[in-house]
């Protein structure tokens, strides 16, 4: 066991990289701006610098071609990390990813599984307005074929990509751009993260928080004021979110017989309801409450800080709503 | 088709005319077992179409890379994938070469780097950009060729890949077989420039227009332009000129053009020219001709045994290939 450290959430995923460079000459990093910039996000600063530019490739803003150029060359025999800056640009790649990436193993007949990992970063909190502040991930998660993961903690920002390029299917990781400067301690276990695995991040009796990625640590300051009041909340961070891992899921609302969904996408159509559905369907009579969910309101993401805090699931919404079904039971 | 080139060899002659009449005639089978019910789905036949496959896999080396689209059993018959799974592969049978999972639309071979069988216009292109990346940053010597149809042009991929091939200098062929209809759009009714190997300049890549009902102009082409790619010198994008003599697809009646005008194009159609200019040359009588249709009827119909004798994927195995089976390293 060695002493954890303290970094942030960037330098893990940048370490992430550049370990998977060093392990394995097939990998190579390609993306916009992820060379000479240094990445949209800094996560590449340096490696241009470390590793070349035959491994670290600054691409055109064509987001379809140089996605695809990495679902065919993973095809070819390399292992590529395809960066595409958000969520929101990779909409100009959905015909590669859901068309191609997710289709080939299977309309192949199993001859040309896919092993691309492509990341985006996602999601609301920095007052960049509606076309920046996305929360798609359930337009993914939608489809089979991909895995997609979203590492909220440091230990999972740095242990999912070698997880991520050991799988031979096409596996899309969201990082929330809300995590990036979060700092955390990085321990031995980001050297075993899985990507089928949900974790339960804290432990409680009262009442389930299923939730992912930045919404997170919504769910840790709701937590902390709940218990203020009596209420023990155990928090699910999903990390993956296609597969879902009912398992863990349903033993921890078997435990507190409550759930509440927490999800930055909209409310219609949404992951909190793919999982309040499956929660019902296998544990609906374990359950001492209505299942509830905090989502995202249903405008797009506006730009003044405390609109935008207004539309995001916030920790007060999560609290509320909590609040709200052990005082129905009454 | 301009004539015979100088010097061609009876077999020879025979070979090529022997590739094109496997395709055609396993395709009019392939529309009789679709009014039969045996074929589903969509069916595209490349009819008229058959110099371009021919005379494009006559460069190819098996570790070059081929990607297709949705009308490429020509494609998938010259580059050398057997004609039992072909078949098999459309009736949906387990026997089929992609597992009876894609059909029509989805020939997938490993065996001979065949990637699709893309049934999105342009899809393929990006894949083929990245296959071309791939063997180029692995050190070896393979193009990777990439078929789409002039309709593709007007896509955003085809732009962008274009772009991305050439900026990287990746030894990608593209081969645009402009059959002058975007299933029943004409050329001049959808794209400002027509003149589609001209939109290459934009991006410095090499390209030409080349008679694609003429399997000698195709081969001799796609020869200098495999040349370049390996050569490192990029990208060459080939508008291959033809026609297709038959519907887009089984669902298609064809309101969109002139019977005169199918009919003209049909007297140019390759194995017509290439028929009669062997003929006239002495270099194959009408017996070889009939022994050719005889080999080729006959590899059809063992090709439709085998498919018909195949067995169907059980339904136990539906979710079989959404994910890798092969174990990760």
């Amino acid at each position: 066991m060695t002493d954890p450290i303290r970094i942030t959430y960037r330098e893990a995923v940048k370490q992430a990289i550049r370990e998977a460079l060093q392990a394995d000459p097939r990998v190579f990093l390609m993306g916009e701006d992820v060379g000479k910039y240094g990445g949209c996000f800094a996560v590449s600063k340096g490696l241009l610098d470390e590793f070349g530019e035959e491994r670290i490739r600054d691409t055109p803003l064509s987001e379809s071609a140089f996605v695809g150029a990495g679902i065919g060359a993973a095809l070819g025999g390399m292992r590529p990390i395809v960066e595409v800056m958000t969520v929101n640009f990779s909409l100009l790649a959905l015909d590669q990813i859901v068309n191609t990436a997710a289709t080939l193993c299977h309309m192949s007949g199993g001859q040309f599984p896919v092993p691309v990992v492509i990341r985006m970063a996602t999601g609301a909190g920095r007052q960049l307005a509606a076309q920046h502040s996305h929360s798609l991930e359930a337009w993914y998660a939608h489809v089979p074929g991909l895995r997609v993961i979203e590492p909220a903690t440091i230990d999972d920002a740095r242990g999912v990509l070698r997880a991520s390029l050991a799988c031979p299917d096409p596996v899309v990781i969201f990082e929330p751009i809300s995590l990036y400067n979060m700092e955390g301690e990085l321990t031995d276990a980001a050297t075993s993260v899985r990507l089928d695995g949900a974790r339960v991040h804290r432990p409680g009796h009262d009442v389930t928080l299923v939730t992912y990625g930045a919404s997170l640590w919504r769910c840790v300051a709701a937590a902390e004021t709940l218990a203020g009041e009596g209420i023990d909340a155990e928090i699910v961070d999903l990390r993956s979110l296609r597969p879902l891992d009912d398992a863990t899921i349903l033993a921890s609302v078997r435990k507190t017989r409550r759930a509440v969904i927490v999800d930055e996408g909209w409310r219609t159509g949404s992951l909190a309801a793919e999982i309040g559905l499956r929660i019902v369907e296998q544990g609906f009579y374990d359950l001492d409450a209505p299942i509830a969910r905090v989502c995202t309101e249903e405008v797009p993401i506006p730009y003044p800080k405390h609109l935008e805090d207004a539309a995001l699931p916030g920790p007060e919404r999560i609290v509320a709503t909590v609040r709200r079904l052990f005082s129905d039971a009454q | 088709m301009s004539g015979l080139p100088p010097g061609l060899t009876r077999e020879r002659g025979l070979h090529l005319l022997r590739e094109m009449l496997r395709i055609r005639q396993f395709e009019d089978r392939c529309a009789e077992l679709y009014g039969a019910g045996h074929i589903r789905g969509f069916l595209h036949l490349c009819d008229g179409e058959e110099a371009i496959a021919v005379g494009v896999m006559q460069v190819l080396g098996p570790d070059d890379a081929v990607v297709s689209t949705y009308r490429e059993h020509g494609h998938a018959l010259a580059r050398g994938i057997a004609m039992g799974p072909l078949m098999a592969e459309l009736y949906g049978k387990r026997t089929g070469c992609s597992g009876g999972r894609g059909g029509s639309m989805h020939i997938f071979d490993a065996t001979t780097r065949f990637y699709g069988g893309n049934a999105i216009v342009g899809g393929g292109l990006p894949l083929a950009v990245g296959l071309a990346l791939a063997d180029k940053m692995r050190g070896r010597p393979n193009v990777a060729a990439c078929f789409f149809g002039e309709g593709a042009a007007a896509e955003g991929e085809f732009h962008e890949s274009m772009n991305l091939a050439a900026l990287w200098k990746l030894p990608v062929l593209f081969l645009c077989e402009n059959n002058l209809y975007a299933m029943g759009t004409a050329l001049a009714r959808s794209e400002s420039q027509t003149d589609i190997q001209a939109k290459a300049a934009a991006y410095g890549v090499r390209a030409a227009a080349v008679d694609g009902m003429d399997v000698f102009a195709v081969e001799s082409a796609v020869r200098d332009a495999a040349d370049h790619a390996r050569a490192g010198r990029g990208p060459v994008l080939l508008e291959l000129r033809t026609y297709r003599l038959r519907a887009h697809s089984m669902f298609d009646t064809q309101l969109y053009r002139d019977k005169a005008e199918v009919d003209e194009w049909r007297k140019r159609g390759p194995l017509t020219t290439l028929t009669t200019a062997l003929k006239a040359a002495g270099l194959m009588t009408e017996d070889d001709f009939q022994r050719l249709l005889r080999e080729s009827d006959a590899e059809v119909r063992a090709a439709v045994q085998f498919a018909t004798d195949a067995e169907w994927e059980p339904v136990e195995a539906l979710a079989r290939h959404v994910h890798a089976e092969e174990v990760a390293p």
